[in-house]
């Protein structure tokens, strides 16, 4: 298998979370040392299946727009500074959905062979529940997913 | 009372003296709405016709869209022709769901039972036909909602009848004074309707259906109604004056688990006594041509059914109008398409699980049936069946009072906004006034709340629906462009 020796495109699932810088630091190294391209994506958790007051609907576009810039400040920013320490300009991307999905979309969308992500940092009663991302990725993803911890 | 009466009649509780206030004046406010022509035996309410008319023009204005619009409104809220870069902003399944939940209430669960005792099983028919018949109406006041609204300097949304009758009347006719006449007309009737229907009637059943589950006349809140009221008041001036909005969004995500049971308990019921359901759909068919022993007869009927459907499903009466008009969308008939399915869903759908669960049981047909009325009906009929489910009843029904009431204060809000220019002052004294109408609609007797949230409520379609035959061509080339722009593939499912 081709990527075992090198991979050509890595995306990087991040989020605010610790694990979550080492792993964009691995994928850069790794991104660095093969000459590939680096992807840093960050899902804003969101459904269109969701039950909003109206008041939350009047000020959902304003909100989304909130959203997109927090998430670009704290965590696409820090996270492309990491990359950029260990040598590589990632493209950088935030959509709103569902992680899972979008990660797998942005990877096959760009031909990329391989996600990095951090491992999540959810209670045990939360991953009980519902899982933890990282593990629904591994499950689902294309291609090998390397979690960090 | 003076000191000397008072040692010598019993005083009236707080309950008694709201109803001798408040009860001659709906009593005087349906006498002016409900203006009524006789007809046989039966005396007919001219605003009841309005609404029939104007959805039965609609529906052939707009060529049968509940048949065509269908599969395509489904579509929209699956999402098929959702864009990925709209992802984050109000989707079709939002925007429906939100509006759908500011319908879906008592007037689903008490006045379906308040139809079936004054009409007998037919009723159920009539509402069926007007819920079928107000999809139409529906898809042309959401339609012309998101045309019309409003995208403020800060990002948010107002849309509604408010927007389009000045808007686009002033547009269509060239005269503005008309346009915001009927603007203003409808913004405050809105925010009477809001404290009527979508709050005092609320209020009141809810209300009633605690006192029955916690012993009825021997309940600790027998004639303390108006304490119920005072718990409600509490909740809903938390969210919509302290600003405590978790609890309006804790509501609105269980409300539909709630519907779930609801229909589910209905099923049940009716899956329970199969045999007798094709005997229930003859006496619902049979009683709305050929009625026995209802006043007014065929005709009285019909508007019991028309009443009771447009207050449940609010088609023409522009509410819904104000929700629907925040989704994301560059093509305003897709909301409309959307629309369709709110009445299919509210009325034909949901009314009749609780039609034919009160038919089935019998529970109409009790000699105490027309006295008791409302939810109480309601209940009757589930216990029959499951003895404990009135419980489940309670609570299901003050989680849609609450989430109805929370919707409506929302419309009475954006009608205040609209007359008062977005002033805090109106919109603070607005719902504070809210508030206060919870205890009263939670004091009173359920007579006299349902003529005053009726009369308000009905009062709403008269400026919304003289909009709609003014805007009638604007919205039906909206709706035509689209279909030819889905059929070119301009307009083409992305999934």
């Amino acid at each position: 298998m081709k990527w075992v020796t090198r991979v050509s495109g890595i995306v990087v699932g991040v989020d605010r979370s610790e694990p979550s810088e080492r792993a964009v630091r691995f994928a850069a190294a790794l991104a660095k040392r093969d000459g590939t391209g680096l992807t840093v994506v960050h899902v804003i958790p969101w459904s269109p299946y969701s039950f909003n007051t109206p008041s939350e609907n009047e000020e959902r576009h304003r909100r989304r727009d909130e959203e997109i810039a927090a998430a670009t400040e704290q965590v696409i920013a820090p996270a492309k500074a990491a990359a950029e320490e260990e040598g590589v300009e990632p493209e950088t991307v935030v959509r709103h959905g569902d992680p899972v999905d979008l990660i797998i979309e942005e990877t096959e969308k760009r031909g990329c062979d391989l996600i990095v992500m951090g491992r999540s940092g959810d209670s045990r009663v939360k991953r009980a529940i519902f899982g933890s991302y990282p593990a629904h990725l591994v499950q689902e993803a294309p291609v090998p997913v390397v979690v960090i911890p | 009372m003076s000191a000397a009466t008072a040692g010598l009649l019993p005083l009236a509780t707080i309950d008694e003296q709201v109803e001798d206030w408040f009860g001659p004046i709906a009593d005087k406010l349906a006498e002016v709405v409900f203006y009524a022509v006789p007809v046989g035996d039966a005396n007919l309410p001219l605003i009841v016709v309005w609404l029939i008319i104007a959805a039965v023009f609609f529906t052939f204005w707009l060529g049968l869209p509940q048949f065509k619009g269908f599969p395509h409104a489904i579509n929209l809220v699956r999402g098929r022709y959702s864009k990925p870069e709209d992802a984050g902003e109000v989707s079709h399944f939002q925007a429906l769901a939100t509006a759908v939940s500011g319908t879906v209430g008592l007037g689903n669960i008490a006045g379906v039972a308040v139809a079936i005792s004054l009409g007998g099983p037919g009723a159920t028919f009539w509402m069926i036909m007007a819920g079928f018949f107000g999809m139409a109406t529906k898809m042309a006041e959401c339609t012309l909602g998101v045309m019309y609204r409003h995208e403020h300097e800060d990002g948010t949304v107002s849309g509604g009848p408010m927007y389009y009758l000045r808007d686009a009347v002033a547009k269509v006719t060239g005269s503005g004074p008309l346009g915001k006449f009927l603007a203003a007309f409808f913004a405050v009737c809105c925010i009477g309707g809001a404290i009527g229907g979508g709050n005092m009637f609320q209020a009141n059943q809810a209300t009633v259906q605690i006192v029955n589950v916690t012993g009825g006349e021997d309940s600790v809140f027998a004639d303390l109604n108006w304490l119920i009221g005072v718990f409600f008041a509490i909740a809903v001036g938390a969210v919509i004056i302290g600003g405590i909005k978790s609890i309006a969004r804790v509501t609105e995500k269980i409300v539909p688990f709630m519907a779930a049971i609801y229909l589910a308990a209905c099923l049940v019921v009716i899956l329970g006594s199969l045999g007798q359901v094709p005997a229930a759909f003859g006496d619902i068919v049979s009683g709305a041509f050929s009625p026995e022993g209802i006043a007014g007869g065929f005709v009285g009927v019909l508007i019991v059914g028309f009443q009771r459907a447009a207050f449940s499903n609010e088609a023409g009466i522009g509410s819904a109008s104000i929700a629907h008009s925040a989704v994301k969308t560059k093509e305003p008939a897709t909301e409309g398409f959307v629309a369709l399915l709110e009445p299919f869903i509210d009325t034909v759908v949901i009314c009749t699980m609780t039609a034919l669960t009160i038919v089935i049981t019998g529970a109409w047909d009790d000699p105490d049936a027309s006295e008791i009325g409302g939810v109480s009906l309601t209940s009757r009929a589930f216990e029959s069946v499951i003895p404990w489910f009135p419980n489940v009843l309670a609570l299901a029904v003050i989680l849609f009072a609450f989430s109805t009431m929370i919707s409506w204060s929302y419309y009475g809000m954006k009608a205040t906004g609209y007359l008062f220019g977005d002033s805090p002052t109106a919109e603070m004294v607005f719902k504070v006034v809210f508030c206060v109408f919870v205890v009263i609609g939670a004091a009173l007797t359920l007579g006299p709340v349902i003529l005053f949230s009726d009369s308000m409520i009905f009062l709403m379609s008269i400026p919304n629906v003289i909009g709609l035959y003014i805007l009638a061509r604007t919205v039906r080339n909206e709706i035509r462009g689209h279909r030819e722009r889905v059929e070119s593939g301009e307009f083409a499912r992305v999934k």
